[in-house]
């Protein structure tokens, strides 16, 4: 049995010896992960085929809500106006539709509660693996784009966030598959309730066929642009930025 | 398997065994699933804890966790706790530093916690297992490969059968001559089961994971029972998977590596002779070894 053993060991060994110390290099590799990531447009292009432009994301019922929905990211935004906006309960807030639109908007918290109104019971996976079921209402993004007449040439829609990781502001975004679809709200409230600060008060994106990240919290400002070229890191989103998370989160 | 020839192989003989299609699968697999076992874990280390229906995260009760508490790892399984202090849960990286990760960084793709790169690599990894696993069983119900040498005969699985050859596994008594070219019937469940069974299941468990995918197949959450089954079962799928693996190596080990590897690579098989040394004749085995 010994030269079995050591038959195996020489091959774990190898194993380990070749592979490991090689994947850590390759890990670290812009030009490798950039292979690795083509992976990720196969991925956006093959779900789309088969799920679609409007293919809906499941929608539960109030029995199946999570006892306690787990919060995430940042749980608050930390700067004076922002707290100054929680103080006064957010009547001085306003959100703010502008980039690639005809008329600029800058629409206060009761006129976003006035607008119809898309109340939908939903599953939110984080990268990490866990998931939530929340009911989340708000106003369909595509109405607010509709009311600032989106220009042909816009391609993103940019969420710019009140929350900031150290210096750096938070911000995702979606193309204008996700940025049109029925589920894409902007929404004010959380199972029935106004949306909580630890959740993105006052108001928070779902998108709800993408991951936890997407979904940007303490929304200030919602712009239309061609390019993300421009937009901070130029990767679409704070993560996507900073950590090399995809910017199409479908998976 | 065998070309046709008029005469019956000897032992000794160096016969074809492996067609082309299985050989680059086989090691395109071998590569692929390494890697995603290893990123795999890397995912799993991001939200140590598996759950059974929808939903399920930090509040809610887990049925599989791996943590560390003070100076001790564990794995919890249900209501049964395990300490696993410097495998799962708390361990030293080779640099020293103490990590209170879940799986250990030897065992994780990359080697240091990264969850956005245990992604690049897993999502590239999952095409290819997927499309290669595709493209093998086109390819083998197509060249009758799955019918000729995979499928059970009706004689092989009667108990008596399956008893007689679980015995001579566990007897570590390999068929000889030509018998050593056809799988034998805890061969053929063992590649059924990987084959059709938990690569089918690592696939749609993990497309199930995907809030994309249950949007546009819904179905996929009603079949895992939700997400975190689903989560759940990907998991379990992957223990199998390593299970088969540590199996499948030691089995080529100890049925000869050298020729084993050979004809997984070239194709060609050198047919085993008689065992020269079979228990029974020869009670000192043992001890000389």
């Amino acid at each position: 049995m010994t030269i079995i053993t050591n038959r195996r060991k020489l091959l774990a060994g190898m194993a380990g010896g070749l592979l490991l110390p090689g994947c850590d290099s390759w890990s670290r590799s812009e030009s490798f992960k950039n292979v690795l990531s083509s992976a990720e447009d196969l991925s956006r292009v093959s779900q789309r085929l088969v799920g679609g432009r409007n293919g809906l994301a499941r929608e539960y019922t109030l029995a199946d809500l999570s006892p306690r929905h787990r919060m995430n990211g940042n749980r608050t935004a930390d700067t004076s106006a922002y707290r100054t906006m929680l103080a006064n309960n957010f009547a001085t807030y306003r959100l703010r539709i502008d980039g690639l639109v005809e008329r600029p908007l800058a629409i206060p918290l009761d006129r976003l509660r006035a607008m119809p109104q898309r109340t939908q019971i939903t599953r939110h996976d984080c990268v990490e693996g866990w998931s939530a079921i929340g009911q989340w209402t708000g106003v369909q993004l595509s109405h607010l784009l509709d009311l600032a007449g989106l220009s042909e040439q816009a391609n993103y829609i940019v969420f710019h966030c009140a929350d900031s990781f150290g210096d750096t502001p938070y911000y995702e975004s979606i193309d204008m598959v996700d940025a049109l679809h029925p589920q894409t709200i902007m929404s004010h409230a959380m199972n029935g309730e106004p949306l909580p600060e630890g959740h993105g008060a006052p108001i928070r994106a779902r998108i709800e066929r993408q991951l936890g990240y997407k979904h940007a919290k303490f929304v200030m400002r919602i712009e239309a642009v061609e390019s993300l070229d421009d937009i901070y890191g130029g990767k679409g989103g704070y993560w996507e930025d900073v950590g090399d998370y995809a910017w199409y989160a479908g998976i | 398997m065998t070309e046709s020839t008029d005469a019956e192989p000897r032992p000794g003989d160096l016969v074809k065994r492996h067609k082309l299609p299985t050989r680059i699968w086989h090691w395109i697999n071998a590569i692929a699933i390494v890697i995603l076992l290893m990123s795999g874990l890397t995912i799993f280390n991001a939200h140590p804890r598996l759950y059974w229906g929808s939903y399920g995260a930090n509040y809610d009760p887990a049925w599989l966790q791996i943590g560390g508490e003070g100076e001790r790892g564990y794995l919890q399984v249900g209501d049964w706790q395990v300490t696993t202090t410097g495998v799962l849960g708390r361990w030293r990286d080779s640099e020293g530093n103490i990590s209170t990760r879940a799986f250990p960084s030897w065992s994780t793709i990359p080697g240091f916690y990264s969850l956005a790169t245990g992604r690049l690599w897993h999502f590239f990894f999952a095409w290819i297992f997927a499309l290669g696993w595709i493209a093998f069983l086109i390819t083998s119900l197509w060249n009758r490969h799955v019918q000729r040498d995979l499928a059970p005969r009706k004689s092989e699985l009667s108990p008596r059968h399956i008893w007689h050859d679980i015995k001579q596994h566990a007897r570590l008594r390999f068929p000889t001559g030509a018998a050593a070219l056809k799988y034998n019937i805890l061969q053929k469940a063992s590649y059924i089961g990987v084959i059709f069974v938990l690569i089918p299941l690592m696939i749609l468990t993990g497309l199930t994971m995907s809030p994309t995918m249950d949007a546009a197949w819904p179905w996929l959450l009603d079949i895992f029972g939700g997400r975190q089954s689903a989560r759940s079962i990907h998991f379990i799928c992957a223990m199998l998977l390593v299970l088969f693996i540590l199996v499948h190596l030691v089995m080529v080990v100890l049925a000869g590596p050298l020729n084993e590897v050979r004809s997984m690579i070239t194709g060609r098989f050198r047919l085993p002779g008689k065992r020269d040394a079979e228990p029974p004749a020869q009670p000192a085995t043992e001890a000389a070894e």
